[in-house]
């Protein structure tokens, strides 16, 4: 346990100043700063929709997880398992890494997990920054009926399944980006993938389900289906959900195997 | 076993088909500076890959302070420091960075870090990318954190790559340093001779994957065995003086004759000789042959 919490910390001492680091932060605030600011420029044709304070919500946040659930969201993924991976091939440190008293279980799994607590803090800030902006606009333009619907729930639930959509993406994408020190591999055959997935889940194939790519997509859909009808009751624990964990925990044993006979030449 | 610090017991490792070491046996004493000899492509690098446990060797072939390597994986790699290739740095990391990530890998205290840039003499480019660094300063820092960890055993590859007259100096005396007065055991490997001759206090030289020697710095120095030149006139004459009286002659050339070495005395005998027959020696010295020819004699031979 310990040898994985400093290699842990070691992972986050690498890569605080990297672009992979800062983009967790960036990016929400970004995408969420635009958008707010385009509620806000808009807010008087907003004001006349008349829109009831569920569907504001929704139209608003949806925003955001649209085009996060869609392209963002798969592309992040993949460069997240690429840099956390590409920080030791760019520098040839991976026979410095191997070389120290640690197991090599604890190296791998610390990479691995931080990849994952990447993304839980970049859609951790998505949801926390899309409630809070969603509340400033309400102080901002009063007018605005933001303030007469909690939307935590719906908030919290489809980032958590988007969340848990993407672990299947980042097992596989981290065992490409493991075994190729280049970008363009692991990017070509994510990006391939990503693009199958949004077809395969936008013409609802039936086993479409079984590509990780399209999982968060899948994840996303049935959010907004549900949505219309009762949006507090839907579950989290999907059959998309299911199937991203398992791909998960299996590509993350085999990972493991691939990292203890890799030869560090 | 005892004695070693490192030991290996005919050590076999492939890529695919391709033997890189063979039958390796090892006998690295503790306390000692073994220089690792071989021209590139030895196969000097793969071995201390496989003492590092980066490439996994056959069970029972490789002993660590008498521990078999691959059962004690993280026990013995806690008494190496070890400097492989190209050091391994984070580019985008201030040089005392890349020795602060050492420290929290290694759970040894942060100020370590400035203690060892001052030691290699990089403490006024603490702060600099390590990127921006030369590749001489690359170097120093890559032995920065091989001792960071005040490992018993230090393994560097080639350490004196890449610098400058000064910084070669340094780092032989750094090593003698350390060997000598903190019974620090140090590997390193080279393909200059020269190079070792100075801080080895054993040599192991390898080609082809072999070990075609292995002892301390005095047996090789045994191997090549001195000889007398002597610069006469008449040569013909004088050789076959010295025929008669019973020197063996080992070579000839138009101004030279060349016999074994036996000692001063003996050296001053045969001059005597010469001259008590009317022969003019202009000179008369002792050779030994070098030992960067001897090394390319045991490598070229095999």
């Amino acid at each position: 346990m310990h040898a994985l919490y400093i290699s842990l910390v070691s992972e986050f001492y690498k890569s605080r100043k990297t672009l992979a680091f800062w983009a967790a932060i960036l990016l929400p605030v970004i995408i969420c700063g635009l958008i707010s600011f385009g509620f806000y420029s808009d807010a008087e044709k907003i004001i006349t929709n008349h829109y009831p304070p569920m569907i504001l919500w929704a139209h608003y946040s949806g925003a955001a997880l649209g085009v996060m659930g869609f392209l963002i969201m798969p592309f992040y993924v993949i460069f997240m398992a690429f840099s956390v991976n590409n920080i030791e091939h760019k520098n040839d440190t991976w026979k410095m890494l191997f070389a120290q008293p640690l197991n090599k279980f604890s190296i791998y799994a610390a990479k691995y997990l931080y990849a994952v607590l990447l993304i839980f803090i970049c859609l951790f800030l998505f949801a926390t920054l899309t409630y809070a902006f969603g509340q400033l606009l309400q102080v901002l333009v009063p007018k605005l009926n933001f303030n007469q619907y909690n939307p935590l729930n719906i908030l919290i639930n489809s980032y958590a399944k988007l969340f848990l959509a993407s672990l299947g993406i980042l097992s596989l994408q981290f065992i490409l980006s493991l075994l190729w020190g280049d970008f363009l591999k692991p990017m070509g055959i994510g990006f391939v993938g990503t693009i199958m997935g949004i077809i395969t889940a936008n013409v609802g194939w039936k086993y479409a389900y079984l590509n990780p790519y399209s999982l968060p997509t899948l994840a996303l859909r049935i959010t907004k289906v549900k949505k219309n009808t009762d949006p507090l009751d839907f579950p989290i624990f999907t059959q998309e959900i299911w199937t991203s964990l398992i791909y998960a925990v299996i590509l993350f044993i085999i990972g493991y195997f691939i990292v203890t006979k890799k030869s560090i030449k | 076993m005892g004695n070693y610090a490192i030991e290996t017991v005919g050590l076999n490792f492939n890529f695919g088909n391709q033997a890189i070491v063979k039958n390796l046996s090892l006998q690295v004493p503790k306390g000692s500076i073994y220089g690792f000899l071989g021209p590139n492509g030895a196969g000097k690098t793969t071995t201390i890959k496989i003492l590092l446990n980066l490439l996994k060797s056959p069970s029972d072939q490789v002993f660590i302070f008498g521990k078999e390597i691959n059962s004690n994986r993280i026990a013995t790699l806690k008494r190496i420091g070890a400097l492989v290739e190209q050091p391994a740095i984070y580019g985008h990391l201030t040089g005392k960075e890349n020795l602060v990530n050492r420290c929290i890998l290694l759970g040894i205290k942060k100020s370590k870090a400035d203690e060892m840039l001052s030691l290699v003499g990089l403490a006024e480019a603490a702060n600099k990318k390590a990127s921006k660094y030369s590749l001489g300063m690359k170097q120093r820092l890559g032995i920065a954190q091989a001792l960071i960890s005040d490992p018993e055993l230090l393994l560097l590859d080639e350490p004196t790559n890449g610098l400058d007259p000064n910084g070669i100096i340094e780092v032989r005396n750094l090593m003698i340093d350390l060997a000598t007065k903190h019974n620090k055991t140090i590997l390193v490997s080279s393909h200059l001779l020269a190079e070792i001759e100075r801080t080895a206090t054993h040599v192991g030289i390898i080609n082809k994957g072999q070990l075609l020697f292995q002892g301390t710095i005095n047996e090789l120095h045994l191997l090549s065995k001195p000889v007398l030149e002597i610069e006469v006139d008449k040569i013909e004459s004088a050789s076959s003086l010295l025929t008669k009286s019973g020197y063996e002659i080992i070579a000839k050339t138009d101004k030279v004759i060349t016999v074994p070495f036996t000692s001063s005395q003996k050296s001053g005998e045969l001059n005597t000789l010469l001259i008590q027959n009317g022969f003019t020696v202009s000179s008369l010295y002792q050779q030994r042959k070098d030992l960067e020819n001897l090394f390319l004699d045991i490598t070229k031979t095999n």
